[in-house]
């Protein structure tokens, strides 16, 4: 802030007089960022767990200010840069000239975990690898930048950044616009053009690019989702795409959709289970090959990542004079690679002055600064940098520059303080091969004078001004206006995984409602039946279990549900963890609390059931999850009622079957109805009536049928099976030459009958998921042995 | 010199528990071009049929096929059959290497000395890789089979010697992602542990050293018959010697390789050549045998 003489420079002023001249002003712009920063991350953290920590982003209220003049310098650096490290990937990957030349060490390249050997030979479309760069720069006192490190992987923060401006320029408009800040917008659409127009698309086709997440438990997956509103991209995960015959597609219930582009933001080995890491969860198999065949564009290209080695920053000048012929404008923190003999006596000598790096991610070692530690430590690491020399990196310790911060000072008022920075600036591939800068970017505020910047998101971080020289150029941040035009009814596009979890949260949930009404009926029959010894603990333990995944299923549909539908199903969550806790004392003293319980949580069930049925929009996502209600109902009672029937109703006293009818009226949710209708205790035709055959009831057998008959296009016995239930006679069973044992066989072939639905109900389940969720021809194939 | 003729059967067979529904699989099951063997047929047969299947070379220049089944399937089976003959190799004078801290030295970095082309291609082989990482103790171990100044190929025989003494074959003691820190500690394993972490100890001391996959004439004891499918495919090393090029050693048998064993494949270690590598969806848990079978066919 202040020049060599102590007088403030002229760039800061106009800051400082805001800044100075209403304290009050001061505390109300630093309340609207933080609640800007706190209602956009309710926004972002649609997916978090309730329970998750997510942690605040921290944005200091002062701006951190660069002159055009002082800009225009930097930016033609990270540009040139950039445009180098494209080369050297091409190099790498192809020809490695580099390599033979010795301008580069195999040690650096070959030994780095990074470097993806199956990707060697691969041509990504317009020759472009890097489409994304950012690098870490810090400014020494004398005001110089200098390059502390490369990002080549997959870059984060430019959303943070964005974020950050879109904030800032709220809470300072007049000023933002008196000192003419240039806009960052040109950057998402620039990377969103270069993306379309390199897209390998066949004729006719209009490219689909997505935007490649690991998930919603990553750190910086708000930024994923904040990137991906904006190029207008799907935010996908791995299983949500698919490789057939060397294509990518996008799996959505109207088919598979293919992918001409995927902007990774899942570092490159963990991509491709198959060619790269095995044991990696998150990627699409056959990615790799993909890319190789020229058929999807992957940016970065995979294999980016090998050029974030510090090692490599001291070769980088020589290359570029070799590549570009270009004397490289950028100079980097002095940085030697041990793995020359002379540097690592060199390093020896002066491991006190320098900070150790490891030269590849691979390695079980952190960063350390040499004079932190005692003489025996010194000694320790030596022998280590022994060991293996070329695995490691010494830096020079850097200092930092200051800035103004708006904080605590040593009163713990708040005002201006000045603390270290350092900043991160993102260039983006334009389609012709240039490179965009961002004018701004990420400048974070490190935690000592060291220049020690916390690497987690958790630092505090600054909005970036770069004032113009004439008018700022690209669009000011504003929100899209959106006409009739733009109006859009159902949902365009519905990725496969998230219909699928609509139909877990649809069948789960049912499979609750079950479960809660069998423990109930279960410890009823405790407390009012003597010869009942024991309430079946396993009722308990598969209920809590279905419980969680219910929850785990709604969670990973939050953004379906309405705010009122997810609060029940929290209030669920919190009833869950009370019954835990007291499954775990065993205590049959809470017996009478547990029927309480259970009775409140099948009330809340219900409220689910309700939301499901009146508050949700009627797309092909909440058709998969009453799908998923019917098959689960009808599976679950198809399964019980056989059951019953052979064993507890067939061969029986009257006063026994009466009770086991008593008991299904219970489970099948009727007993009220039944009571209404036929003001007398259970007997066997009417109560079979009922459950199976009324279709006004919605909780009968035959209802469910219909229903799933009517939603599913998929082929299965169902239909069949649903005739032979609606034929069923019932009135054989009062023919009186019928006869007892012709009843006991009646009643085991309608056990059979019920036997078929129940299996019929998962295979419905399965075809579903084969045609619907993993898009696979589901006919098997005849073994034709050759 | 004599040529051996092998006839090969390798089948493997998955059986799935749940139908799998998409499968892709890469496949090492081809040899690759030596100058000291001939692959006269090899066919690959696939049941059920595969829906893609296409034949290529790896980046390390290894036959490589892919298949994917897009059929919901139950059960796999892949028979590679190979008609080959192996030559037998010519014989090495071990001490006639040279020492081994020159070969080191030669592999290292010099600013002023851009790496010949022989040099650049051993470096692939030369540092850490997925399944071996390189740790002090490695190299430690090896330190009394790599005296000063001593012959390359005879240190590496002394090292290949002290596994097959120190060590016991035994193949309940690992599976495929043992890691090589356990291996050492236990003193047990395979084919294929031992052949990792024989390239650990040589690599920890910048050496290159490259993992072999193939197959090895095995003997029924004495009076019986040959059983078919009690074959097993085998692996061992190859450590790279800038005079004499590269020369195998196998650390299960103590021998090195001539004309009974038959090379499939070599790379940086097992993740880059194993036989077969698949991933699928659906399955539920799975079965998996294999049987190989090699035959000698000239005696």
């Amino acid at each position: 802030m202040l020049d060599a003489h102590g007088v403030v420079r002229p760039h800061w002023k106009r800051l400082l007089q805001v800044v100075n001249s209403s304290p009050s002003q001061m505390q109300q712009r630093e309340r609207l960022i933080q609640r800007q920063i706190r209602e956009n991350s309710v926004t972002y953290n649609v997916y978090a767990d309730p329970q998750g920590a997510d942690r605040l982003w921290q944005l200091d209220a002062l701006p951190n200010i660069i002159p055009a003049a002082e800009w225009q310098t930097l930016a033609a650096g990270v540009a040139q840069r950039a445009r180098l490290l494209n080369k050297v990937l091409a190099d790498l990957y192809g020809e490695q000239q580099l390599l033979c030349n010795g301008l580069l060490p195999t040690e650096l390249i070959y030994g780095h975990n990074h470097f993806l050997w199956p990707c060697r030979g691969i041509q990504p479309p317009g020759g472009v690898f890097l489409h994304t760069y950012a690098v870490d720069l810090a400014r020494a006192p004398d005001g110089r930048w200098w390059v502390m490190a490369d990002r080549t992987q997959s870059p984060s923060g430019a959303g943070y950044t964005l974020e950050n401006r879109q904030i800032l320029a709220r809470a300072f408009p007049d000023l933002f616009r008196d000192l003419r800040v240039q806009h960052l917008s040109r950057y998402v659409d620039t990377l969103r053009d270069t993306l379309t127009q390199l897209a390998p698309c066949d004729a006719g086709e209009t490219p689909l690019s997505v935007l490649l997440t690991p998930g919603r438990f990553n750190e910086t997956y708000f930024e994923h989702l904040y990137l991906a509103q904006h190029l207008g991209f799907p935010l996908v995960e791995g299983h949500d795409l698919t490789v057939r015959d060397g294509n990518v597609y996008l799996k959505t219930l109207d088919g598979l959709q293919r992918v001409h582009t995927v902007l990774r933001r899942l570092d490159a080995d963990f991509c491709d289970p198959l060619e790269l890491r095995a044991d990696s969860a998150l990627g699409v198999p056959g990615l790799l090959d993909a890319a190789r065949t020229g058929r999807v564009l992957v940016a970065n290209a995979l294999g980016s990542g090998v050029l974030e080695s510090p090692g490599l920053l001291g070769f980088l000048p020589k290359i570029s004079e070799h590549l570009l012929g270009e004397t490289l404008m950028l100079p980097s923190v002095a940085t030697w690679w041990c793995g020359e003999k002379p540097v690592l006596q060199q390093a020896l000598t002066q491991l006190e002055k320098l900070v150790v790096k490891p030269a590849f991610p691979s390695q079980n070692f952190n960063e350390i600064s040499g004079a932190s530690l005692s003489g025996a430590e010194l000694a320790a690491l030596a022998q280590r940098l022994q060991e293996r020399p070329y695995a490691y990196v010494t830096q020079e310790q850097v200092r930092l520059s200051q800035a103004p911060v708006w904080g605590d000072d040593t009163t713990g008022q708040k005002s201006i303080i000045q603390q270290a920075i350092s900043m991160r600036v993102y260039a983006v591939a334009t389609a012709d091969g240039h490179y965009h800068v961002m004018p701004g970017g990420l400048t974070r505020i490190a935690t000592d004078e060291h220049g020690t910047i916390s690497m987690q998101r958790g630092g505090g971080s600054k909005d970036t001004w770069v004032l113009a020289d004439g008018l700022p150029q690209g669009a000011p941040p504003r929100t899209r206006l959106l006409g009739a035009k733009e109006l859009v009814r159902g949902s365009t596009f519905l990725p496969s995984s998230l219909a699928e979890n609509l139909f877990w949260f649809g069948r789960y949930s049912e499979r609750c409602e079950s479960g809660a009404r069998l423990l109930r009926a279960e410890i009823a029959r405790y407390v009012n039946d003597e010869d009942t010894q024991t309430v079946d603990t396993e009722l308990t333990e598969n209920l809590l279990d279905n419980l969680q995944r219910m929850h785990n299923a709604g969670s990973q549909v939050r953004g379906r549900l309405s705010h009122e539908n997810w609060r029940a199903l929290v209030e669920i969550q919190r009833e869950t963890r009370l019954m835990e806790d007291q499954t775990e004392e065993k205590n049959s003293e809470h017996l009478g609390d547990s029927l309480e319980q259970l009775d409140r949580l099948l009330l809340s069930l219900a409220a689910l059931s309700g939301f499901a049925h009146d508050d949700m929009t009627r797309d092909d996502g909440w058709r998969f999850m009453m799908i998923g209600r019917r098959i689960e109902r009808l599976q679950c009672l198809a399964g019980i009622f056989a059951e019953c029937l052979r064993d507890k109703i067939a061969h029986r006293t009257e006063s026994l079957q009466r009770t086991a009818l008593d008991w299904l009226l219970e489970i099948g949710n009727s007993t009220i109805t039944y009571r209404l209708r036929y003001l007398a205790a259970a007997q066997l035709i009417p109560v079979l009536d009922l459950l199976l055959l009324d279709t006004s009831n919605p909780h009968a057998l035959l209802f469910q049928m219909n229903t799933l008959v009517k939603m599913t296009t998929v082929d299965t016995s169902l239909h069949t099976l649903s005739e032979q239930l609606a034929t069923l006679d019932l009135d054989s069973l009062e023919n009186s030459l019928f006869g007892a044992r012709n009843t006991v066989d009646f009643l085991n072939g309608l056990a059979d009958l019920l036997d078929n639905i129940s299996l019929a109900c998962s295979q419905l389940s399965d075809r579903l998921h084969l045609r619907h969720f993993a898009h696979v021809d589901d006919v098997s194939q005849q073994m034709v042995s050759s | 010199m004599t040529a051996a003729r092998y006839c090969i059967t390798h089948e493997t067979h998955y059986r799935y528990s749940v139908p799998v529904a998409l499968s892709q699989q890469l496949v090492h099951l081809f040899p690759r071009e030596c100058s000291w063997q001939q692959c006269d047929k090899q066919t690959l047969t696939i049941n059920p049929p595969p829906t893609h299947q296409h034949q290529e070379l790896d980046v390390f220049g290894n036959p490589l096929t892919r298949l994917s089944f897009e059929s919901a399937h139950e059960a796999l089976t892949l028979t590679a059959n190979l008609d080959i003959s192996v030559q037998q190799r010519p014989n090495r004078v071990l001490a006639q290497s040279p020492a081994w801290e020159s070969v080191s030295e030669l592999l290292d970095y010099r600013a002023d000395m851009p790496p010949s082309a022989i040099a650049l291609d051993a470096c692939q082989f030369r540092y850490e890789s997925p399944a071996v990482r390189l740790k002090k103790v490695f190299s430690r171990y090896g330190d009394d089979c790599f005296p000063a100044e001593k012959p390359l190929l005879e240190c590496t025989r002394a090292l290949m010697q002290k596994i097959f003494t120190e060590f016991t074959f035994d193949s309940s003691a690992t599976e495929v992602t043992t890691p090589l820190l356990e291996v050492l500690e236990h003193k047990r394993g395979v084919c294929q542990d031992f052949a990792h972490l024989m390239i650990a100890c040589l690599r920890s001391r910048g050496l290159a050293a490259r993992y072999i996959s193939g197959y090895l004439l095995t003997k029924p004891p004495p009076g019986q018959q040959r059983l078919v499918g009690a074959d097993a495919s085998h692996a061992w090393v190859s450590v790279f010697c800038p005079q004499n090029g590269w020369v195998d050693f196998d650390p299960t048998n103590n021998m090195l390789p001539g004309n009974e064993h038959i090379t499939l494949a070599w790379g940086r270690d097992f993740s880059d050549v194993s036989p077969l590598r698949g991933v699928m969806l659906g399955g539920g848990s799975h079965t998996l045998a294999v049987e190989v079978t090699v035959t000698r066919e000239d005696t």
